[in-house]
């Protein structure tokens, strides 16, 4: 982060990159997003954390004025959508979810056409080309087709597509979906490098340990709405406490600890093969025998939104 | 993968800059993408825009050439070659618009991607519909250099015809995105191209005068706006321009209008949520 944005931050005169406010979109009978509120502040990596159908998607794409609010009022870099939506297109990249490569054309051919896209001058789309494809790692791919490319270099270059002309917000819809582990690692640390820079970056992400590593300020979604929001380990302490109890055992063990949590009012979930009680910390001498562990974001999200999660 | 490069971005202050709507920066942003894809593929549109009209001189032509010396009071070949112009400028219009709209926005997503850049949608389709009629119009050559290989005579107002087919080719073009934004599936095009596109460039006066037909289908073809285009081609091509064209390129122009409008009010919807 820069001095600047850290000041802004500290003196909390920002105005907040992102701001909704009372959003509604409603595809026929199906509520996408139900009354969002939601403020992403300048200069932070913010994750939105749901499981798949939580509306995250819808509400990226209404970020980019892509689907539009029924009711609700969005501003996007100060900018007022949809009305000033272009202008804050302008500042902002965005790297899908879905590949929408044109899978015809060359890495060097599909940057060019977005430098132009995005209204840089004649005089410095070449350096950002280059420099897009030095981010994504494809300066030796630079003129294969998009066709021919892996998975992970297809992501890549979504990622330096969208960052192309060097925005101020940066929005990732699911950025390491599908991924294998050392391509997912890349583009943790290129996200990673953005927020050291002072890019806003709104994420959206179903894995846990995603949201856990990357970002300042989660804000967990279910159903269309926000449910619970703060820094993953407040929101951890606040949900699932400091500690959980893993009771591992064959199902009637499991029914019977299931029941003791119920009568005790202790929240608890089965998590694979045990039953995990929440906030161990605080039991009373009829909690059953079990391994307690620190609690995780992963406790708090099902306690929040009731849904397990890969 | 190496680091995000900007030194500052945050620090630098948003100019703010001013847009509207049509901006010809965001209309050069989309067809330079054309262009990319016209390079690569250049050899074989340009082929097929010149081997069709040659097939339609040859077999019209010297088919009914060996029959008929005149039609409508002109020359076997002149009457099919600018009738051919007509076709030609159709088929690489109507085509792409109804193929490539419906490829780039279902298959590749490639507008998805676009409209996230800032591109509005009426830049968008405007940008695709221009490209296309600008193709078109230059297509729409073809049949003439053709037919001066069978002994037709060039003519300065032939360098019109440029002009008329871009005009003719932004409404069929733009007609072609309207098909694609209202097309379920690829295969409805079949229904369009069969019950739209074959009658309309038969029956249009390309190759027979409509003043032969029945009351009923003369005044169906008077409505068609490829009859007005053919009638302009030929006037404009055999030197014989009049007050009536005029009204020909107007209903041209009305109707590129209508179908420019309409393709980005349906494809609009479609594109944004």
């Amino acid at each position: 982060m820069t001095e600047e944005a850290k000041n802004e931050l500290r003196a909390g005169a920002s105005a907040p990159a992102i701001s909704l406010q009372g959003v509604v979109k409603r595809y026929g009978s199906i509520v996408a997003v139900d009354g969002l509120d939601l403020e992403v502040a300048a200069g932070v990596c913010f994750g939105l954390l749901g499981p798949n159908g939580a509306g995250k998607s819808t509400t990226m794409r209404m970020l980019t004025a892509q689907a539009l609010a029924d009711t609700g009022e969005i501003t996007v870099l100060g900018y007022e959508l949809p009305r000033e939506s272009k202008q804050a297109r302008m500042e902002m990249g965005v790297v899908p979810q879905l590949d929408n490569l044109d899978v015809e054309l060359t890495c060097r051919q599909i940057l060019t056409v977005f430098a132009r896209l995005y209204r840089l001058p004649k005089g410095e789309r070449a350096a950002a080309v280059d420099r897009a494809l030095e981010l994504a790692n494809l300066l030796p791919r630079a003129d294969t087709i998009v066709r021919e490319l892996s998975g992970g270099m297809r992501r890549r270059l979504l990622v330096g597509r969208g960052l192309i002309h060097e925005p101020r917000l940066v929005l990732l819809d699911e950025p390491t979906v599908g991924l294998d582990p050392q391509v997912r690692q890349e583009l943790w640390s290129l996200i990673d490098s953005l927020r050291e820079r002072g890019v806003t970056v709104l994420m959206s992400t179903h894995y846990i340990e995603e949201a856990e590593r990357l970002a300042d300020v989660v804000a967990v979604m279910s159903q269309g709405k926000i449910v619970a929001q703060g820094t993953p380990a407040a929101l951890v302490r606040a949900h699932a406490g400091e500690q959980v109890l893993e009771v591992y055992g064959p199902p009637a063990r499991l029914a019977e600890a299931s029941a003791i949590a119920d009568r005790n009012g202790w929240g608890s979930r089965r998590s694979g093969p045990a039953l995990a009680i929440m906030r161990a910390e605080a039991l009373n001498g009829e909690a059953p025998d079990g391994v307690r562990r620190p609690a995780n974001l992963e406790d708090a999200f099902v306690a929040l939104t009731g849904e397990e999660i890969e | 993968m190496s680091s995000y490069p900007v030194a500052t971005p945050s620090a630098a202050a948003p100019s703010p800059r001013r847009v509207g709507r049509l901006e010809p920066a965001a209309l050069a942003g989309v067809m330079s993408r054309d262009v990319v894809i016209f390079k690569r593929y250049w050899k074989a549109t340009t082929f097929s825009s010149v081997v069709q009209p040659t097939i339609y001189l040859l077999a019209f032509g010297l088919g009914f050439g060996t029959l008929l010396k005149q039609i409508d009071h002109v020359k076997t070949i002149e009457y099919i070659a600018t009738g051919t112009v007509a076709t030609a400028v159709l088929f690489s219009s109507a085509f792409p618009g109804m193929f490539n709209t419906f490829i780039r926005w279902q298959f590749q997503r490639t507008y998805d991607a676009m409209l996230a850049a800032p591109v509005d949608v009426e830049e968008l389709i405007t940008a695709e519909i221009l490209w296309i009629s600008l193709r078109a119009g230059v297509y729409g050559l073809a049949p003439l250099l053709v037919g001066m290989l069978f002994g037709l005579e060039p003519n300065p107002g032939m360098l019109l015809v440029p002009f008329i087919g871009f005009l003719t080719g932004f409404g069929f073009a733009a007609f072609g995105v309207l098909i694609a934004a209202v097309a379920k599936t690829i295969d409805n095009f079949n229904y369009v191209t069969s019950a739209v596109l074959t009658p309309m460039f038969l029956v249009a006066g390309t190759f027979f005068p409509i003043s032969s037909l029945p009351d009923g289908v003369r005044t169906v073809a008077q409505i068609n706006p490829l009859y007005h285009c053919v009638q302009l081609v030929r006037d404009a091509s055999l030197g014989g321009l009049q007050v009536a064209d005029l009204g020909h390129a107007a209903v041209l122009l009305a109707f590129a209008l209508l179908m420019w409008r309409l393709a980005i009010w349906q494809l609009g919807r479609r594109l944004i949520d």
